[in-house]
C-alpha cells in the first residue's frame, strides 16, 4: 500500500474533537456541581469528585495522543487479538472482582478500580468491524449471521454474568450496525417490538383499569395499528374501499366499547383482541379473493406478536416466583429500589423540573448537592445539569450529542473501508443508545438502566473507554485521506 | 440487484439518522414539560431542601406608670428530640435527669408518634419532649446530653412577673391551641401566645415578629448548614414594650386592704382614662401560671369556689345600688323633669307605693343636692314616676324607658366599655320589650321602681360604677377606660384618646358633684372625708339574695380639678358606709398624699384584718 505521509493534525476531524473538548469539559462542570459539598474542599483537590475527574481528563488527552500516534492499520490488524484479550478480562473479573453493590464488575488493583465492561464495547465494535469489513462478506448467510451474533453475544454475556445489566444491554446497540449493514429491517423491528412489548407488559402488568389490564391493552393495541399500517401503506392495498373498511372498523370499534362499557364492564384487551382477529379473517378473505401472498406475512406477524406477548405474560405470572419477578423488574428498571417505589426517578423528574428555563445557576441545585437525586456524579448526572442550567443548557446538552452521533454518522458514510464505517457506525450506535437509556430513564421515558452518559458521568473508566472509542474512529478517519 | 441492494442500505442512514433526531426531538418535547410548562417542581425541590426555621423575637416588657418593671422574660430549655436520629440510650438515666417517670417518657413518646395528637409529626423534624425544664435540671442534662443522640435542648423564654399583684391586669401567656392557630397563621404548634390580660389584648404589639433562618437539609434530614449563607435569612423583630396606666405601689395596697374579701376596688385618672389600679379579689399570684406547673396550677384556680381567675372588676354584673341615682338624677335634669330647685317629699319611704322603697330619716321634701347627699330612695322614684308615667312628655311608658335607657347606654352602662383588656362585660340595662313581655305590656314606673334606686333589672361592673365618677369628676365628659398607658413606638387605639360626651348637657354635672361633696361634708359617707383634700363620694348599699348586702362606694377627689375616680365594691359588707367608703379613704389618701395620716392607722389595720367571706369558705 502506498501512503501520502501529510500531518495527522491535519487530517483529522477537528469538529468532533471540538465537540469531545466542549461535552467534556461541561461534564467536568456538572461534577463540579453534583459533588459540591457546602463545607467541602476545594474543586481542584484531588480526594474529591471534581478533582479527580480532572486528572481523569488530563490522562484521557495523553490517551487521546496515543491513539492518534498509533498507526491506523494497528486497529484492524489487532482487532480480534483486542477482543480476545478482553473476552478474557471480562471473564477473569467475574472471578476477581469483589463485590461493590451487589455487581462484580470492577477490577481492584491497589487503590485504582477499573471496569473492564467499559473498554469491551471498544473490542467489540473492533471485532465486528474487522470481521464484517472483509472482502467478500455476505451478510445474509445463516453462518455469517450467526457470527456476528455470538461476537456481540459473548462480551454481553460475560458483562451479565458480572451482574451489570445496564452494561450488557449496551450492546443490544450493535444491531443497529447491523441494521445498516443490511439486516432485514423485520428484525430490527421485531426486536424493537420485542423490547417494547416485554417492557410495556412488564410495566403495566398489575395496572388494572376496570377490568382491562392495561399493559395488555397497550400492546395489542400497538399491534393493531402496525397491522393496519402495514395493511394499508407498506403492501398498498389496492382498493380503497378495504382501506376504508380497516380504518373504520378500528376506529368504530373503541367509542362502541366504551358506551357499552357504561352499563356492562368491558375488557377492552379481549375488545382489542377481538379487533385484530377480525383484522386477520379479513386479510385471509382478501389473500383468497386477490391471491396476494403478502397478506399472509401480516397475519404470520399478528399471530408471533400476540403469541409473544401471552407468552412472556404467562412465562411471568404463572411460571416465576414472585421474588423472581421482582429481580426481574428491578434489573430492568421497571421496579424502583423496593426500598421507595419511584423515589428516585421521581427526585430525578424534580430536580429537572426545579430548574425552569434557565436553570437555578451553578452550583446552586439544591435537589442534587443535598443528595436527594441517587448517583448523581454517575448515572443521574444529567439531573445536575436540567437543575443548574435549566432547559436551556439541557437542551445544549442534548443538541451537542445529536450534532456528534449525526456526525459519526456522516463519517462513517464517508468512510472507503468497510471496516471504518462498520467501526464508526459501532460508536455512533453506542452513543446514541447511552443518549438514549441514560436521558430517557432521568426524565422518566425510559426504565432506570444504570448507564453512564458518555463524558459527563463521574468515573475514568467510562471517560476513557468512550474516548479511546471515539478517537480510534478519529484515527480511522484521518487515513481516509492519506490513502 | 447486489447495487441496488448496496443503495437500499445506504439508505438506512436516514432512517438511522431520522430515528435519532426523533428520539431527541421527543426528550425535548419532554424537557420543555417538565421545565417549562408545569411549575410545580421548583416547590417541590424548594420543600425537600429547605427546612425553615423560625428564630424567636423576645417578647416586650411590661412596665407600671412609673417606670417600675412588671413583666419580663427569663430563659427556659425546651427538650426537643429527632426520633430519627434517637439511638438507643439509658432511658432510666434520662428519665431520672429530667425528673419524669419511664412511664411517662414511654406516654410522651407514643404521643409525639400519634399523627392523631400531632398532626405535623415527622421523624426528620425537631419534636418538643419536654417544656421549660428548670435552670438546674437544664444544667444536669447539658452535661449528659452526649450520651442521648436524637436529643437537643431548645432555648425559649419564659415570663416572668416581678410583683405578686396584678394578675387580673397582666394576664398570661400559654401555648396555643388549634384554633388559635386556624385563626392566625402566624402560630405554630408549640408556640406561645397571651391567654388573658394585656398579654392577649396587646398579643399583637408585644410578640413582635418571628425571624426565619433558611437551612439546608440533605436527603438523610442532616443539616448542611445555611442557605446562601443566610442571605434570605430574617432577623426576627422584638415586641414593643408596653407602659400600664397602673401604679404598681397603688395596686399592691388595694390588694392588700381587699385581701380575705371579695370585690374590686377601681381607680380611674378621669382627665385622661387611664386606670391607676384594678383590684379584683380574690386574686392570685401571676408567677403560678408561668412554666411547667401552669397546667397545675390553672386547673386548682378554676377549682377554686371563690373563682380567683374572674375579674370581677370588668365582669361581674353587680346592682349599682344608691351609686345609681347620679347618674338617674343626670338624666332627669336633662329631660326636664328636675329643676336643680325641684322638691320631692319623702316619708321614710316612697309615699305613692305607700313607703316603698323605704328610706331612713332626713328631712323633707328635698331637692337633688340634697337627696344625693342623704341618698334619699323616694326622691328617684319620684323622678322616674315623673318621668315615664307622664303621658304628656312621651306618647307612652316604653318610649319613656327607652330615653332613659338610651342616657344610660350614653354614659357608659348597659354595654361594654370598650377597655383593653380581654373579657369584659357590660351589665345590663332593662329595654322596655323586656318589660312588655315580662308584664305583657301593661305596667308603669310602679312595676320597676327598683331601678330608680339601682336594684331590679339593673346591673353594673364595678368598671362602669367608676366610670360615671369620673364623669361626673370631668363635669360631663370621660375616656374610655384603659390600662395601657402607652407603647413603645406606637400609639394607643384612638378610642382611648378621644372624649366621650354622654347625651347629658355638661350644665348638669354641677349639681351631681355639689351632691357628692355634700355626702362627705355631711350626708352618707362622711367616713370618707379627708382634712385636706375635698374628696366628693356616694355610697352605695345593694341587696342581694345570696348573703348580706353589697357594700358600695363611688367618688373622686378633690371637688374641684378632680385627679382620681374611684370605686371600691365589696360583697356582702353591708353598708356602703361601712367597709367601701373607708377602703376608698385609705385608697385616695395613698395615691393623692403617697402614705397614710396617722389618726388612720388603725382603720388601716381593721381593714387589713378584716376577713369578709361567704360563709361556706370560712
Amino acid at each position: 500500500m502506498y501512503y501520502k505521509k501529510t500531518s495527522i493534525w491535519k487530517n483529522i476531524d477537528w469538529l468532533t474533537i471540538l465537540l469531545y473538548i466542549i461535552m467534556v469539559t461541561a461534564g467536568w462542570f456538572s461534577i463540579c456541581g453534583a459533588s459540591y459539598e457546602y463545607d467541602s474542599v476545594s474543586l481542584f483537590d484531588l480526594s474529591g469528585r471534581p478533582g479527580s475527574q480532572l486528572m481523569w481528563i488530563g490522562l484521557s488527552f495523553v490517551l487521546v495522543f496515543i491513539v492518534l500516534m498509533l498507526d491506523a492499520d494497528f486497529y484492524g490488524v489487532f482487532a480480534y487479538l483486542i477482543y480476545g484479550g478482553m473476552l478474557i478480562l471480562l471473564i477473569a473479573t467475574i472471578f476477581l472482582a469483589p463485590d461493590i453493590k451487589g455487581s462484580r464488575s470492577w477490577l481492584v488493583i491497589g487503590s485504582l478500580q477499573m471496569q473492564p465492561a467499559e473498554f469491551a464495547k471498544f473490542a467489540t465494535a473492533l471485532a465486528l468491524a474487522k470481521f464484517m469489513g472483509a472482502y467478500g462478506f455476505k451478510f445474509a448467510t445463516f453462518k455469517n449471521f450467526s457470527l456476528c451474533l455470538v461476537l456481540i453475544m459473548l462480551p454481553m454475556f460475560c458483562i451479565l454474568l458480572q451482574k451489570e445489566t445496564g452494561s450488557a444491554l449496551v450492546y443490544l446497540a450493535f444491531f443497529l450496525v447491523l441494521y445498516r449493514e443490511g439486516m432485514s429491517g423485520y428484525v430490527l423491528m421485531a426486536g424493537i417490538s420485542a423490547v417494547a412489548f416485554f417492557v410495556i407488559s412488564m410495566k403495566y402488568s398489575d395496572v388494572m383499569v376496570g377490568i382491562t389490564p392495561l399493559g395488555e391493552l397497550i400492546v395489542l393495541c400497538i399491534i393493531q395499528a402496525i397491522t393496519v399500517f402495514l395493511a394499508t401503506t407498506v403492501y398498498k392495498l389496492r382498493d380503497k374501499l378495504h382501506v376504508k373498511v380497516l380504518l373504520g372498523a378500528t376506529a368504530a370499534t373503541y367509542p362502541a366499547a366504551f358506551i357499552v362499557s357504561l352499563f356492562i364492564p368491558v375488557n377492552f384487551a379481549l375488545v382489542t383482541l377481538g379487533l385484530l382477529g377480525a383484522t386477520c379473517c379479513y386479510l385471509i378473505f382478501l389473500t383468497i379473493k386477490n391471491w396476494v401472498w403478502h397478506y399472509v406475512l401480516i397475519f404470520l406477524f399478528v399471530l408471533v406478536a400476540v403469541g409473544f406477548l401471552f407468552s412472556v405474560d404467562y412465562v411471568f405470572d404463572e411460571v416465576l416466583e414472585p421474588h423472581q419477578q421482582m429481580r426481574i423488574k428491578v434489573s430492568l428498571g421497571l421496579e424502583d429500589d423496593p426500598s421507595g417505589a419511584g423515589y428516585n426517578v421521581n427526585q430525578s423528574i424534580i430536580a429537572i423540573g426545579s430548574g425552569g428555563l434557565l436553570g437555578r445557576g451553578f452550583l446552586n441545585g439544591t435537589q442534587t448537592k443535598l443528595k436527594y437525586v441517587p448517583e448523581q456524579d454517575t448515572d443521574f448526572i444529567f439531573c445536575t445539569v436540567g437543575e443548574e442550567q435549566g432547559f436551556v443548557g439541557s437542551i445544549l446538552v442534548l443538541i451537542l450529542f445529536t450534532i456528534l452521533i449525526v456526525r459519526l454518522i456522516i463519517l462513517s458514510e464517508k468512510q472507503k473501508t468497510a471496516f471504518a464505517r462498520i467501526y464508526g457506525y459501532s460508536v455512533a450506535a453506542i452513543f446514541f443508545f447511552h443518549l438514549f437509556i441514560n436521558i430517557g430513564m432521568v426524565i422518566g421515558l425510559t426504565p432506570v438502566i444504570g448507564i453512564p452518559l458518555p463524558f459527563f458521568s463521574y468515573g475514568g473508566s467510562s471517560l476513557w473507554g468512550f474516548t479511546i472509542l471515539l478517537f480510534v474512529f478519529l484515527r480511522m478517519d484521518a487515513t481516509r485521506k492519506e490513502r | 440487484m447486489a447495487t441496488n441492494a448496496k443503495y437500499t442500505f445506504e439508505n438506512r442512514r436516514f432512517i438511522i439518522s431520522g430515528a435519532i433526531i426523533l428520539i431527541v426531538f421527543i426528550f425535548i418535547i419532554r424537557l420543555f414539560y417538565l421545565q417549562v410548562i408545569e411549575n410545580e417542581y421548583k416547590a417541590f425541590a424548594d420543600s425537600n431542601a429547605f427546612l425553615k426555621k423560625a428564630l424567636y423575637p423576645s417578647r416586650g416588657m411590661i412596665y407600671d406608670r412609673n417606670g417600675k418593671l412588671l413583666v419580663y422574660n427569663q430563659p427556659a430549655y425546651d427538650v426537643m428530640l429527632i426520633m430519627r436520629e434517637v439511638k438507643p440510650f439509658d432511658t432510666l438515666d434520662f428519665c431520672h435527669t429530667v425528673g419524669i417517670t419511664k412511664e411517662q417518657f414511654v406516654k410522651r413518646i407514643a404521643d409525639i408518634k400519634n399523627r392523631r395528637l400531632n398532626p405535623g409529626y415527622s421523624s426528620y423534624v425537631p419534636q418538643t419532649f419536654m417544656n421549660q425544664l428548670s435552670a438546674k435540671d437544664y444544667g444536669v442534662l447539658q452535661e449528659k446530653l452526649y450520651k442521648f443522640p436524637g436529643f437537643y435542648i431548645q432555648n425559649r423564654t419564659i415570663r416572668e412577673y416581678e410583683y405578686p399583684n396584678a394578675a387580673h391586669v397582666l394576664g398570661n401567656i400559654g401555648e396555643v391551641n388549634k384554633r388559635d392557630i386556624e385563626r392566625d397563621n402566624y402560630y405554630v404548634q408549640s408556640d406561645y401566645s397571651g391567654r388573658s390580660g394585656v398579654e392577649r389584648s396587646y398579643e399583637d404589639v408585644l410578640r413582635g415578629e418571628k425571624g426565619v433562618e433558611i437551612l439546608l437539609r440533605d436527603a438523610h434530614g442532616r443539616i448542611k448548614g445555611k442557605y446562601e449563607d443566610g442571605k434570605h435569612d430574617v432577623a426576627p423583630v422584638s415586641g414593643k414594650n408596653l407602659t400600664l396606666s397602673l401604679d404598681m405601689e397603688l395596686q399592691a395596697y388595694g390588694e392588700q386592704l381587699m385581701r380575705n374579701k371579695l370585690g374590686s376596688i377601681i381607680m380611674i385618672e378621669p382627665s385622661t382614662g387611664e386606670i391607676l389600679c384594678m383590684v379584683s379579689t380574690p386574686t392570685y399570684n401571676p408567677n403560678m401560671l408561668v412554666g411547667r406547673q401552669r397546667g397545675k396550677n390553672h386547673a386548682l384556680l378554676e377549682g377554686n369556689p371563690l373563682k380567683p381567675l374572674y375579674d370581677r372588676a370588668i365582669m361581674a354584673g353587680y346592682p349599682p345600688g344608691s351609686t345609681f341615682k347620679p347618674a338617674m338624677g343626670l338624666i332627669f335634669l336633662q329631660e326636664g323633669i328636675i329643676t336643680p330647685e325641684t322638691m320631692y317629699s319623702c316619708g321614710h319611704g316612697y309615699p305613692v307605693l305607700g313607703g316603698k322603697p323605704a328610706c331612713h330619716g332626713h328631712y323633707s321634701p328635698l331637692n337633688l343636692v340634697a337627696a344625693i347627699a342623704t341618698s334619699c330612695n323616694a326622691f328617684f322614684c319620684w323622678g322616674l314616676r315623673d318621668m315615664i308615667d307622664n303621658r304628656k312628655r312621651y306618647p307612652n311608658v316604653q318610649d319613656g324607658l327607652d330615653v332613659w335607657r338610651n342616657h344610660m347606654l350614653s354614659m357608659g352602662y348597659g354595654r361594654p366599655l370598650g377597655l383593653d383588656l380581654p373579657g369584659e362585660r357590660g351589665g345590663s340595662i332593662p329595654t322596655s320589650k323586656m318589660y312588655d313581655k315580662l308584664y305583657s305590656g301593661r305596667w308603669s314606673s310602679s312595676t320597676i321602681i327598683s331601678n330608680a334606686i339601682g336594684q331590679g333589672e339593673v346591673l353594673a361592673t364595678p368598671l362602669q360604677m367608676c366610670n360615671l365618677a369620673a364623669t361626673i369628676a370631668n363635669r360631663g365628659y370621660f375616656y374610655t377606660p384603659h390600662v395601657v398607658k402607652s407603647i413603645e413606638n406606637g400609639e394607643l387605639a384612638s378610642q382611648y384618646t378621644q372624649k366621650n360626651s354622654p347625651t347629658i348637657e355638661a350644665r348638669h354635672y354641677a349639681h351631681l358633684a355639689e351632691g357628692m361633696r355634700n355626702a362627705v361634708i355631711g350626708g352618707t359617707c362622711r367616713r370618707v372625708a379627708l382634712p385636706d383634700i375635698a374628696v366628693c363620694g356616694k355610697t352605695g348599699t345593694s341587696e342581694t339574695v345570696h348573703g348580706k348586702d353589697h357594700s358600695i362606694f363611688i367618688g373622686f377627689a378633690p371637688y374641684e380639678k378632680p385627679e382620681v375616680a374611684i370605686s371600691v365594691f365589696v360583697e356582702n359588707a353591708g353598708f356602703g358606709a361601712t367597709y367601701a367608703a373607708p377602703i376608698a379613704k385609705l385608697m385616695l389618701q395613698k395615691y393623692l398624699k403617697g402614705e397614710i395620716q396617722d389618726s388612720d392607722k388603725y382603720l388601716e389595720d381593721f381593714i387589713i384584718n378584716t376577713a369578709i367571706m361567704p360563709r361556706n369558705v370560712l
